[in-house]
Order: structure tokens, then sequence, then C-alpha cells
């Protein structure tokens, strides 16, 4: 006991040691966002002249909001498609009988050891024979289901007790029904983790919509802040941290509320 | 009427249940194939057309010359594949992808170890570290490029302006090799710490306190207990968390785009990078299949391992 309470400062030490690494990076984008890009190029951090002007500037003069935008559209559709499509396909694997289920199963899990990055060549060559190139459309179509959620809620839907789907079928429930009432509000915590995996997934894409977009109309923000940061020809450092944060804001806040929830999910998804 | 009476009809009897039996079985059958359908065709159509058919794709064209447009011309057999591995400059990107997943899996566990260790003990406030510890979770890769760049960055980064301050001799971190590659590892790491953490830290509060009070009374230091109580019991955990930080790391773009584009001299351009670079910049499209595959199939190995892993662990 006593050996614990003399460790105790030099735990917090490290803890704030920790802290600071982790929140470094941050809290140095969101000063230098504060700052006149003069004195950053004069190589100034500490500074007087604190402002929001590099904001007014980055929503002025550039179309950070609006890829913030498209990458809002971009995601929220494709966790929508992931929610519907991936939890009928697990149900389909758990709770109806049909020719050939384990086969295409094992097929669908097979696909989760092909990584996308190895398959963009005809990726690329089939949205374009589709006429898809530069549209909402081309990022999100490809990614309208995914692999790994139909595993992972399939393994959340067995866990439904068979007594559940007897009763249904003694009630008369069909598969439409039971999916509905019983399957989905059963895994919710389940559906919540993959909307969250599913929604942050898409919004980090960054080689596919920089192959398949070249607009600002359609341009998600990772591929956004890209352009920003490559066509700053003279260094716009403050315009461009400010860019960086106007970008990084929504999802932390939406990772703080929703971290109750997201920790949960994650473990089960890691233990199961 | 006879028949409901007279013995012989008893025998028809059972077949007729058999029959209806058999009628409703085929019925249900019938019913949860379309079922099936409408219920697994789209995602089995999505992942036909955007998963399956592309990888036969890519390794069909790695067998061909292309043209321009990426339409194959001339078969040519493995000879993409003996002139990737002949090259020098091939064999370069590999050993810098080695480096760089090596790097990034054992600083991002080790430290991801040492983040959740920290946390996981109750003391006051601790929900706050436990909630910055995450916050990287909530970057996205250019928002963690466009950060890092800056630190980085020559003369008013950082870095630099500490190293001016304590009269160290200055590096520049993107223009030279062997620092740009620290530079993009270290970035790397700092990203992927919130999901570690995260994953790392339910494991450890996972492990049962009795553990810990039995090794305590036993005599255990502090030390002894980490190693034979904690990493045993969330050892699991640690193999999880290692092949998804290994896979994630061969499959790094897009900082390695903003940070580095590859460069200074090829020393950070990744095995994906160097796909992008021979398909859709030189327009070498069966060479670039050729690297996709190799990509693939180095990936699949990985994954295979962890399902192999994670199936055993389920049966136990």
């Amino acid at each position: 006991m006593i050996q614990t309470k003399t460790r105790k400062p030099l735990r917090y030490l490290v803890l704030i040691l920790l802290a600071v690494i982790i929140l470094g990076p941050f809290i140095l984008g969101f000063w230098t966002s504060l700052l006149p890009t003069a004195d950053i190029a004069k190589g100034a951090l500490w500074s007087t002249h604190i402002s929001f002007a590099n904001y007014a500037e980055a929503v002025k003069q550039t179309a950070i909001l609006r890829y913030l935008l498209n990458s809002f559209v971009i995601s929220t559709l494709t966790m929508a498609a992931q929610l519907l499509f991936c939890s009928l396909g697990a149900y389909a694997f758990v709770f109806l009988k049909f020719k050939g289920r384990d086969l295409l199963f094992y097929l669908i899990l097979a696909t989760m050891m092909l990584p996308f990055e190895a398959e963009v060549i005809p990726n690329f060559a089939t949205v374009r024979q589709l006429n898809l190139l530069n549209h909402y459309a081309v990022m999100v179509i490809p990614f309208l289901t995914s692999a790994f959620g139909i595993f992972m809620l399939r393994q959340a839907f067995r866990q439904i007790p068979p007594e559940l789907k007897e009763a249904a079928d003694v009630e008369g429930l069909n598969h439409w029904q039971f999916y509905w009432r019983v399957t989905l509000p059963y895994a919710r915590i389940s559906l919540f983790t993959l909307a969250a995996y599913s929604f942050l997934e898409s919004w980090n894409q960054y080689l596919w919509p920089m192959l398949t977009t070249f607009s600002d109309k359609f341009r998600p923000v990772q591929d956004g802040l890209r352009q920003l940061q490559s066509q700053e020809t003279f260094n716009n450092w403050g315009m461009i941290q400010a860019s960086a944060v106007i970008v990084v804001v929504p999802t932390l806040i939406v990772l703080f509320v929703g971290q109750h929830y997201f920790k949960n999910g994650l473990n089960e998804g890691a233990t199961k | 009427m006879q028949q409901e009476i007279t013995p012989a009809s008893k025998p028809s009897l059972k077949p007729k249940t058999l029959n209806q039996a058999n009628a409703k079985g085929f019925n249900l059958h019938v019913n949860d194939k379309w079922y099936a359908l409408a219920f697994l065709g789209p995602s089995v159509l999505i992942l036909g057309v955007f998963v399956f058919y592309p990888m036969l794709r890519t390794l069909y064209l790695s067998l061909f010359l292309t043209n321009n447009v990426g339409r194959p011309t001339v078969f040519i057999g493995l000879k993409n594949y003996v002139n990737l591995l002949t090259s020098s400059a091939y064999q370069a990107s590999l050993q810098a992808t080695a480096v760089y997943v090596i790097g990034v899996v054992a600083f991002t566990l080790i430290l991801g170890l040492l983040l959740a260790q920290m946390a996981v003990r109750k003391l006051a406030g601790i929900q706050w570290f436990r909630t910055i510890f995450s916050a990287t979770m909530g970057v996205s890769v250019s928002v963690a490029a466009i950060f890092w760049l800056f630190i980085f960055s020559p003369s008013i980064g950082l870095f630099d302006q500490i190293g001016t301050l304590l009269h160290l001799p200055l590096v520049q971190w993107l223009t030279t090799p062997g620092p740009a590659m620290i530079a993009v590892i270290i970035s790397t790491v700092w990203m992927n710490l919130g999901f570690t953490f995260l994953i790392l830290f339910g494991a450890l509060q996972m492990v049962p306190q009795p553990l810990y009070e039995a090794a305590a009374i036993e005599g255990a230091s502090p030390s002894y207990q980490f190693f034979h109580v904690t990493l045993p019991m969330i050892s699991p955990t640690l193999f999880f968390t290692s092949t998804v930080t290994l896979i994630g790391a061969f499959k790094s773009f897009g900082l390695i785009d903003l940070m580095t584009a590859g460069g200074p001299n090829n020393a950070t351009n990744l095995m994906v990078y160097q796909v992008y670079r021979d398909a859709f910049l030189n327009g070498n499209y069966g060479l670039a299949s050729a690297e996709s595959v190799i990509l693939a199939v180095i990936i699949a190995l990985f994954t295979l391992l962890q399902f192999k892993f994670l199936e055993k662990r389920v049966t136990y």
C-alpha cells in the first residue's frame, strides 16, 4: 500500500508525458492554425496575433466545406448500405438453409484476405466502363457491402437463442419479420460497431477517391486536403493547419460521444 | 368412407404424412432459396464485381504486356514477375516495406501496451487519460500527414526548432533517406496508437484480478507479474493487434503520398506506392498487376495466419 502511494506521483508523471506525446501534434496543429502564416514562416511558434483568420480564409478560399459535405454524404450512404446488406447477408448465413451455403460463406470469408489496394487496376477500368468516374457513386458502389461486416454480424446473429427463432416460427413470423423485429434489435451493439467502422473506413479512403474524382464537387475530404497541400506553392501553413483542424474536429466529437459503445463493440469483435 | 374404416387404408396414411412432411420441407426450402437470393444477392453481386473479378483480372493482366489503357497485348507468362524480382528497384521497395512494417508494428505494439498498462490502473482522473490515449482513432490519414509534415518541416518545424535550441546538428527529416523512413514510421505509429490502445486496454481489463493478487502474495515483482501474468493472458489480443497493424502497414499509401511521395531517392517507396506509380503514373499495368499480386499474396498469408489463430482460440 505504502509502496503504491509513493509511486503515485511518478505514475502521474508518466501519464502526463504520454498524454503530451499523443496530444502534441493536435495541439501544435490547432495552435499554428491560429497564428498568422507570416509568423509561422519566420519560425515563430509564439505569437500574440491569435485569430481565426486562417479559418475564415480556408472557408472562403478553398472548397474545404464542400469536401466535408462530400465525405459526409459518401460515408453516410456507405454506412447505411453496409448496415442493410451486411445484416441481410449475415441473416441468410445464420437462419436460411440453402444449397452451397457454407461454400458461399467461405468464399466471402476468403475475400477478406484480398486487399482492395491490390485490385485498383481492374476496378478502375470497371468504374470507367460503367461511367461512374467523378461522382459520389464511384466511392459508394464498390463498398455497398463488406465481407468483414457480413462476418462480424454473422457472429452476432449466431448468439441469438434458437428458442427465439422457434417461437417466431410458431407465431408465424416470416423471415423478413424475424429479421426486422428480432434479429436487428438483438444485435444492435454489433450494428452500431459496424456503423462506426464502415463510416470511418469510408471517411478515411484515400487512394480510391484520388484515382476516381477530379472535381471539387465530388472530392471527399482526404483527397481535398491533399489537393490543398499540393496546390499551396508558398506554404500557407496557417490555412493548411486550419483546414486539417476543420476536418479532424467532427470525427473527434463523434469518437468521444460514441466512445463507450465503440470500445465495447471493438472488444467484442476482438475477442470473438 | 370405407377407406377410413378398413385396416388396409392404414399403411396409406403413413406415406401420406411423410409426403406432407416432405412437401412442407420442400416448400420451406424453396422459400429459403428465394429469401437467400434476396438477402444475399446484393452482397454477392458487389463482392463478385469489385473483389472476385478484379483479383482474377489482376492475376491475368500480370501475365501480359499491356497498352496505355491497361488492355493486355502480348502474353509473356511470368516475365513480369521475373523482371520484378530481379530488379534492384523493386527489391529496394520490398526492403523499404519490410523496414517500415517491422518498425510500425514493433513501436505500435510497445507504445500501445505502455499506454494501456498505464491507463488500466485506477487513479483519480484516469478517465481523462483514457480518452486522450484513444484520441488518434479520430484522425484520418491526411490530417495526420499534415500535422506531422509541419512537425518535420525544415527550419519552422518543431523538431528543427528544438534541435536549434539545443544546438544539435539539424536533420533534413523528409529529404534524407534514413530520417524520412523514421519520420513516416513515427507518423504511422502515432496514427495507429488510438486503436491499438483501445483494444489492448480492453484486454488488460479482462485479466482476472485474483491472478495479480496471488502473484503479489507470492512476492512477484511488478515486472515479473507483467511478463508472467499479463503478457500470457493478453497474448491472443496482442496477436490480433499485431496482425491487424501489420496488414495495415503493408497497405500504407496516403501518408507516404502526402509526406514523401515515395522519396527521397525512393527510400519510402512502399509496395502500394510502387503499384500506384507503375500503373497510374507510368501506365505499365501489366507490371503493376504483378506487383499487386505479390502484395495480395503477402497480405493473404498474414490474414490466413490470423484466421487460423482466431479459429484455434474460439475452439478452446
